[in-house]
């Protein structure tokens, strides 16, 4: 009988060992990634009591970590501007996208390029402290999109760039959110109450509608039609039929009902000062599916989402494939075009910066406790969209938006200077139609491209979106 | 008899001082575990360590004290081990205590464990000769019986955590199958000991080509195997959704048979007919399929249940009545990765995250607090305290004692498998309690009880035979 016992015995001891493989799996190996696993709620207990960095905007510090004092060891996080910076900043505890997240292990001291100073925190018994991210942001730009928007009283957004580095100044999503209440951490439920409550809202607050929603750009993307007629051998006196409609299997007509250029064939930069939709169809036509692909995605459509680096959505320009239809109402923004503001703004500054797209960003630095720097951003080229001399004439042809005899965004003028710009009224399948605005100034010397959308505005893109782009560019050449 | 005498492999030293070395070493690792909480928690000693640890440790010298008188000849480790684990499970009990977990009681453990040393030392006692116990086979196997059926009598049974596996006595709870189980190896040891013969009588043989697979016993010798399954199945399962029980039993049963007849294809048809059944039995009972569920997916949303399920997804599994999640195994096996490898120190750890702490994922907490360093230590306690039982068998002459102490051996061993696996998810969780560790008067008691056969048999064993005598010519007493 002792054999099968002393099998036996190696059986239990089996057992034990299966046991031990186990656990030494779990607890040496696999508790680095299990620490981390979204269920486990103790790692966000524990960043609830890291001293975190401040995001800084314009030299204050938007976003704050106090102690919440009594009992708790946790740090409440304060955003001392309310809605305005909501989208770009995000909220903590980490619900949605913003800087917050994007820079979570910076802000939060546990990435790694701060170790080496927490161990020398450790030794010296120094406390530890989040790294500081500066944002590009400029305050007066940011509060001119907010204003601009709020009073109009429409969803909308705005998104302003800096042409020549690419740095975001204002990036704004209307209606915005207060980050405060959904950030409590003393009263987590009712953070939790705060959340849900505008995750139910109607007009969707907590969409960041500057990265993350695509709408059909409209006339605004007749500059990309243009730009892909210059690049291939028209110039602005060029010429194209311009009647009261075209026939592309469904009529497409003028915003005013009647031809451009008292029925003559048109110039292009008449018809982009006009915003023609006939002949910029015609020239669509013309050009064929590759050309204006080619172009758009020169542009940044079709290139994938964008880390700012806060996510954006991709913009689309699906290439029509032989649909008669399809490109002719692509060379007007419509069809199945879509972009996000982000996108429109990228147009804008390219071509104020000679055909140069700058990579768009909004952190400027993150500098340690002790304000040595750990990363800076140095600008680098998105993509070169157009050469400098369709730059130039197509900046000629968008100054003729605001100030030419038949001038269709001239509420975007600002006395005193030239500004580029480019009006937009989108077709949406249902309701009202969403007005754009993009431009730059001073034209000859441009410090900021801009474009504004207003959802389902129901008025033109120049009086609707055109004001609220001056008042953003006026926010930022005041400086 | 093939196994006519092995007790020249264990010398005849008593080794008693060696025992009483090694359990003061237990007290003091108990009573450093107690100092260490105390300064984590509160920052200062901790003022009832001489209720906890004096207490305690002076139970366990007078428990090593009464065997020095009553059975001096017994394995010297088996009580420092048993020492070891319960008092580490006592200074987590008050740990947990201290850190607000209400239901932890550690006072009560301690009187339990005072109460389980008594009956220890009764039994060593009184129970000078176990094979005794062989006389009774039938008496005591239906005494298992009704221990398991008590629980179902209306009145007294009692349900908790959806285990129908509790009766209420009035002054206090009792979990009889706990009993049960040491009752079951007692009536398995007799009766195959005495059918052993019959039970390895083959019929038929299986081969593949050349090769003898397996033994097949005849169709009616398959009568106890059937019966077994058939309350292991019905009765455990279906009625009592004590899975973990059954389990314990059917696997001990198994183990028990093998020792019995050397036949492997006895577990072979065990094994086939327990699984084969559990797989016929999966798309009626409700609580297979949760427990599969909750194993095997475990990390996923719907069954974990996160706060987006629960409110956006009323047609989740977990949403689902009766379903329940696998919130608390999750949350456990967090809490190993939390400990690591040098684990967060005795009460330093967050070990409230875990729900129902208390019982049996109290192996979670230690995990935690203790790191896989201390695990280690606890499950090498465990195994040793197995294998040293498998030397008391190996060591026995009588066939019954062979039986019995296999069988007591291996239903701690794969007691604490059924559990440990469970809560580590090696396999689904059953519900069972870690031997020696876990808050439960029923668990404590029977741990103590089996560990007090386990001792008695080992100084019977171990006991150097009677000097014949000599020196009175040819003539021999015997008595019997």
């Amino acid at each position: 009988m002792n054999t099968p016992i002393r099998r036996l015995a190696f059986f239990c001891m089996a057992l034990f060992g299966v046991l031990l493989l186990n656990v030494t799996w779990i607890q040496a190996f696999q508790a680095e990634s299990l620490r981390e696993h979204p269920f486990n709620a103790r790692q966000y207990a524990e960043v609830l009591n890291l001293p975190r960095g401040p995001i800084v905007i314009g030299g204050d510090e938007v976003a704050m970590s106090e102690p919440v004092g009594g009992d708790s060891e946790a740090y409440q996080r304060e955003y001392t501007a309310g809605g305005l910076y909501a989208h770009a900043v995000g909220t903590f505890p980490i619900r949605g996208d913003g800087v917050e997240k994007s820079e979570n292990s910076l802000l939060d001291g546990t990435d790694e390029r701060l170790a080496v100073r927490n161990f020398m925190d450790t030794i010296t018994g120094a406390e530890h402290q989040g790294a500081s991210v500066e944002m590009t942001i400029d305050p007066a730009a940011q509060q001119a999109a907010m204003d601009g928007l709020e009073a109009l009283g429409k969803n909308g957004a705005a998104v302003a760039l800096d042409p020549s580095t690419g740095a975001i100044l204002a990036l704004y999503s209307n209606p915005t959110f207060d980050p405060n209440p959904v950030s409590d951490v003393a009263n987590p439920n009712d953070a939790q109450a705060a959340w849900t409550e505008l995750t139910e809202d109607e007009r969707k607050p907590l969409l960041n509608r500057a990265l993350k929603e695509r709408y059909p750009p409209g006339s605004t993307f007749k500059v990309v039609t243009a730009a892909a007629a210059l690049e291939n051998g028209a110039s602005p006196d060029s010429t194209m039929d311009a009647p009261a409609s075209i026939n592309l299997g469904a009529p497409l007509p003028n915003a005013w009902g009647g031809p451009c250029n008292g029925g003559e064939p048109d110039s292009l930069a008449h018809s982009i000062e006009q915003s023609c939709n006939t002949s910029m169809a015609n020239w669509a036509l013309e050009l064929g599916d590759a050309k204006m692909t080619e172009q758009a995605e020169k542009f940044g459509f079709n290139q994938g989402g964008l880390e700012t680096p806060v996510p954006a959505l991709e913009s689309l320009y699906p290439n029509p494939s032989g649909d008669r239809n399809l490109l002719g109402r692509s060379g007007i923004g419509q069809g199945n075009v879509e972009a996000t503001p982000l996108q429109m703004a990228m147009v804008a500054s390219g071509i104020a910066n000679k055909g140069d797209i700058m990579q768009p960003y909004m952190v400027e630095s993150v500098k340690d406790s002790d304000l040595s720097t750990i990363e800076g951003h140095s600008p680098e080229t998105y993509a070169t969209a157009v050469s400098g001399q369709t730059a130039d004439q197509l900046k000629d042809m968008m100054v003729l938006v605001t100030e030419g005899p038949d001038a269709s965004g001239s509420q975007g003028a600002i006395p005193g200077m030239q500004v580029a710009g480019k009006t937009g009224t989108a077709e949406t399948g249902s309701g009202p139609t969403h007005n754009w605005f993009i431009s730059f100034a001073p034209a000859d010397d441009p410090q900021v491209a801009v474009a504004v959308v207003v959802e389902h505005g129901g008025m033109s893109g120049g009086t609707a979106a055109a004001p609220i782009a001056k008042g953003i560019m006026e926010a930022v050449i005041d400086e | 008899m093939s196994t006519a005498t092995n007790s020249q492999a264990l010398p005849p030293v008593k080794r008693r001082n060696a025992e009483l070395a090694m359990t003061l070493a237990a007290i003091g690792a108990t009573m450093f575990a107690l100092i260490e909480i105390g300064l984590t928690r509160n920052g200062e000693m901790p003022p009832q360590l001489f209720l906890y640890g004096g207490v305690f440790g002076g139970l366990a010298i007078l428990s090593h004290v009464f065997i020095r008188f009553f059975a001096p000849w017994s394995d010297p480790l088996l009580l420092p081990l048993a020492t070891l684990l319960n008092g580490l499970g006592i200074a987590m009990l008050w740990r947990l205590d201290q850190g607000g977990i209400d239901r932890a009681g550690p006072m009560s453990q301690l009187i339990l464990t005072a109460v389980s040393m008594a009956v220890f030392a009764g039994i060593i006692f009184f129970l000078k000769e176990p094979r005794t116990l062989q006389r009774y086979p039938y008496m005591i196997g239906l005494g298992a019986v009704i221990l398991l059926l008590m629980p179902l009598i209306p009145g007294i049974g009692m349900t908790v955590n959806g285990a129908r596996q509790w009766v209420n006595l009035g002054f206090t709870t009792l979990q009889p199958s706990e009993f049960a189980k040491i009752a079951l190896v007692i009536f398995l040891s007799g009766y195959m000991v005495s059918k052993r013969d019959v039970l390895s009588l083959a019929s038929k043989q299986v081969k593949v080509g050349r090769f003898k697979i397996l033994d097949l016993p005849r169709m009616r010798d398959m009568a106890p195997m059937a019966a077994m399954w058939g309350f292991c199945i019905i009765v455990l399962v279906i009625l009592m959704n004590d899975l973990g029980t059954s389990l314990l039993l059917f696997g001990t049963f198994l183990a028990m048979i093998y020792v019995a007849t050397h036949r492997s294809s006895w577990i072979v048809i065990g094994l086939t007919a327990f699984f084969g059944a559990c797989l016929a039995l999966y798309p009626f009972v409700s609580h297979f399929k949760v427990r599969m569920v909750t194993w095997l997916d475990a990390f996923a949303p719907e069954v974990y249940c996160t706060d987006d399920v629960i409110n956006n997804q009323p047609d989740a599994w977990c949403n689902i009545l009766g379903n329940g999640n696998s919130q608390q195994l999750v949350r456990g096996i967090f809490a190993l990765a939390e400990g690591g490898v040098t684990g967060r120190g005795f009460g330093g750890g967050d070990v409230g995250y875990i729900i129902e702490v208390q019982n049996d994922f109290i192996f979670a907490a230690f995990a935690e607090e203790l790191g896989l360093t201390g695990i280690m230590v606890m499950l090498l306690a465990l195994v040793l305290m197995v294998e040293r039982g498998m030397r008391i068998a190996l060591a026995s002459k009588e066939l019954f004692i062979k039986m019995f102490a296999s069988g007591i051996s291996f239903l701690i061993g794969f007691q604490t498998f059924v559990v440990i696996g469970g809560v580590t998810r090696v396999i689904p969780m059953t519900g069972a309690t870690i031997p020696f560790v876990a808050k439960g008067g029923s668990a404590l008691l029977s741990s103590w009880i089996m560990l007090a056969l386990l001792m008695r048999m080992s100084n019977n064993a171990r006991k150097p035979a009677p000097q014949a005598i000599q020196d009175e010519g040819a003539t021999q007493v015997i008595q019997r």
